[in-house]
């Protein structure tokens, strides 16, 4: 990426302009061929829009029912029940948000902590091994995580964790950790989603810490700063719209995540103040209800729940590309 | 170099859609219910093996069955609660016939720590357990029907199937049947708003979520508890005795309301709390879903032959499978019943 760029010679990159020049004309002046390619990519780069479209349009069909039967109460009821065929998706939401929350919480500092220590610190012989083995976590399915949750985590949480925390740390006292510790969890799910979006985190972050120019190391190291003030000081500030792009990515792998949260979750309809109490998120329910949902208003439920996820998603993606573009306007000035 | 790529790409995806494809040619197709899926794909494939005629069952769950079915899109549904009569007034290809196949029952899995032998339930017990009034395991209504047990002064917690699911199907329409409250609660249902507890992801999300949890007590089939060696109490039914699930103590269930039942009958019977001394009182039936009218002769001839093949040599093989076959006096009334399936000619 940009590194060979920074690094190279001027005359170097005055060479480099001709030989674009060329490349650009070749393609506008080409034969048939080349314009069929042109058409065909742009009929394929079309469908991806026109995919997305067609998903809400369906979406927002197959919602509509519940979402005129029940209208903001929808978004606000904690009363989800498919016999009397009631439906409010508020604690779904709500921990489909929290959870996600928790895990970027818990995910973050360690994926950038890993990615600097990578790009930074590690020795050349290390950076392969330990980059490798992060970027494996991302390969493992996530019905595995799910039973490594089941059989691992959940007892450990329940056993240590829980306890060390509401106990040992007196944060019992708090409304977020108390209450009696069964295991499967809000806390849980977060702590699953944590390890299943670091990689995603970490290895974004270190692409785009390698990808720092050295002239800005060597410009901080040259002022006097020592190591660490050169990483928080220089190269920090220039990878952080990267970094940013990273989380958002990560995020939104979280909000979406359905087999492994559904799973440790504990699949209650509640809203509890304590993590250590069973929660739901909208990716389980669907994942749960729909096969089975056979009432037209119990699938346009699940319809409409899928289609506040859409929302939500899409939401994240908007204040993610300003953010980007908010530091990324900051990067200019700090280069 | 990225078209030659691109090509390549486009080149393979073909050759896979190519080789996929052929395979698709089947005689009859239906889709449904997950719960009897073992016992039907023994079936399809013990009759292939006979008569050459080829059943490809997609185990999509009850509910994806029930719609398929009504949409026509396959040739038989499954089911493991029967079609609503709004369900099947939407059926696009006239009336649909409920056929019962095997049976199920639903067992009570517990985590009791210094429990020594088999727990004892009652149908009132179950329920207000799972309505969260009963909450200690040592409450006087437990300890008075397990005399001999040392029960502990722990926390009763509730796990139920977060999953829609047959299984909770028939959970809950035997506690509908044994308590008016829960019937005018949660009441029945694949899913049902649940008063207490936590929710686990199928059978084993149940069962992994009983065994590790201390005082933990929840619901699961039969046939995984069996297969998984896992022990189960023992129920009391309706003549008032405390009966263990078995494939026979559940086709005792059958036979007992099948006595009960008209010439005539749907099958859409529940046979939840059925009479019977040795009547195990949580079970259901499972149904394949036809119409009665047959519009292609060549399928229609199939599957009715597949439907009489199923009821004589599939009831056999069963039970070696943990799954109840039909009484015999059921059996008869089936028949009868497919005989009434109309096939174009």
């Amino acid at each position: 990426m940009t590194p060979s760029n920074a690094a190279a010679p001027l005359p170097d990159s005055g060479q480099g302009t001709p030989n674009t020049a060329i490349d650009g004309q070749d393609l506008q002046g080409g034969g048939w061929s080349d314009r069929a390619y042109d058409a065909l990519l742009t009929a394929f780069a079309l469908c991806v829009p026109l995919l997305l479209v067609l998903l809400i349009v369906a979406l927002t069909m197959a919602a509509w029912p519940a979402l005129k039967q029940f209208g903001f109460g929808f978004l606000t009821s904690s009363d989800w029940d498919p016999a009397a065929e009631h439906f409010g998706a508020a604690p779904a939401i709500y921990g489909t948000i929290v959870s996600s929350v928790i895990a970027l919480v818990i995910a973050t500092p360690l994926a950038i902590g890993v990615a600097i220590f990578v790009a930074e610190f590690a020795p050349r012989w290390l950076r392969q091994p330990i980059g490798f083995l992060i970027d494996l976590l991302a390969a493992i399915p996530s019905v595995v995580y799910g039973l490594w949750g089941i059989f691992v985590l959940v007892p450990a949480l329940r056993e240590t964790v829980m306890p060390f925390l509401r106990d040992t740390l007196h944060l019992g006292a708090t409304p977020f950790f108390s209450g009696p510790a069964y295991g499967p969890s809000m806390l849980a799910a977060g702590v699953v989603l944590a390890i299943m979006i670091l990689p995603y985190i970490s290895s974004v972050s270190r692409e785009v810490l390698l990808a720092v120019p050295r002239s800005q190391r060597e410009a901080a190291l040259a002022l006097g700063a020592t190591r660490w003030e050169a990483i928080v000081g220089a190269v920090l500030p220039f990878a952080r719209s990267g970094i940013i792009g990273g989380i958002i990515l990560g995020l939104g792998r979280a909000l979406g995540e359905t087999m492994a949260v559904t799973m440790v979750i504990g699949n209650r309809h509640e809203i509890a103040a304590s993590l250590f109490a069973p929660g739901y998120t909208i990716a389980s329910l669907i994942a749960n209800e729909f096969a089975e949902a056979s009432g037209d208003m119990h699938l346009s439920a699940l319809m409409a729940v899928g289609f506040v996820l859409f929302v939500i998603t899409l939401l994240v993606n908007f204040v993610a590309r300003w953010l980007v573009w908010q530091t990324s306007g900051g990067t200019r000035k700090v280069g | 170099m990225t078209v030659r790529a691109f090509r390549s790409a486009a080149l393979a995806l073909l050759g896979i859609a190519g080789a996929v494809l052929p395979a698709a040619a089947q005689d009859l197709t239906g889709a449904g219910a997950t719960f009897p899926y073992p016992v039907y794909s023994k079936w399809f494939n013990d009759y292939a093996a006979k008569s050459g005629v080829k059943i490809n069952y997609q185990s999509i769950g009850s509910g994806g069955g029930v719609r398929q079915i009504s949409e026509q899109t396959v040739d038989f549904g499954a089911t493991d609660g029967p079609m609503s009569d709004d369900e099947m007034g939407k059926a696009k290809g006239g009336p649909i016939l409920h056929i019962p196949t095997v049976m199920g029952g639903v067992v009570v899995v517990y985590n009791v720590p210094g429990a020594k032998g088999q727990l004892k339930f009652s149908g009132d017990v179950i329920a207000d357990i799972f309505l969260g009034k009963i909450t200690k395991w040592n409450d006087p209504r437990i300890t008075a029907i397990n005399k001999g047990e040392a029960l502990p002064a722990q926390d009763i917690l509730v796990v139920h199937r977060s999953d829609g699911s047959g299984t909770t199907y028939i959970w809950t329409d035997y506690l509908t049947a044994v308590s008016p409250e829960w019937a005018k609660g949660p009441g029945k249902g694949k899913d049902v708003k649940w008063p207490v507890g936590l929710g686990g992801k199928g059978n084993e999300g149940v069962a992994g979520q009983v065994q590790q949890l201390p005082g933990a007590i929840g619901y699961v089939e039969l046939i995984y508890a069996r297969q998984n060696k896992i022990s189960f109490g023992a129920v009391k039914n309706a003549s008032g005795n405390f009966v263990t699930a078995s494939t026979e103590t559940i086709t005792d269930a059958a036979a007992g309301v099948a006595k009960g039942l008209p010439k005539d009958t749907d099958f859409r019977v529940s046979i939840v709390n059925a009479p019977g001394k040795s009547a195990y009182p949580i079970a259901s039936m499972t149904w394949l879903l036809v119409y009665q009218k047959q519009a292609d002769a060549a399928k229609g001839k199939k599957l009715v032959d597949f439907l009489n093949w199923m009821l004589v040599d599939g009831q056999a093989t069963a039970a070696g499978l943990d799954y109840a076959p039909l009484p015999s006096a059921v059996v008869k009334q089936v028949k009868a019943r497919v005989a009434s399936i109309a096939v174009a000619k």
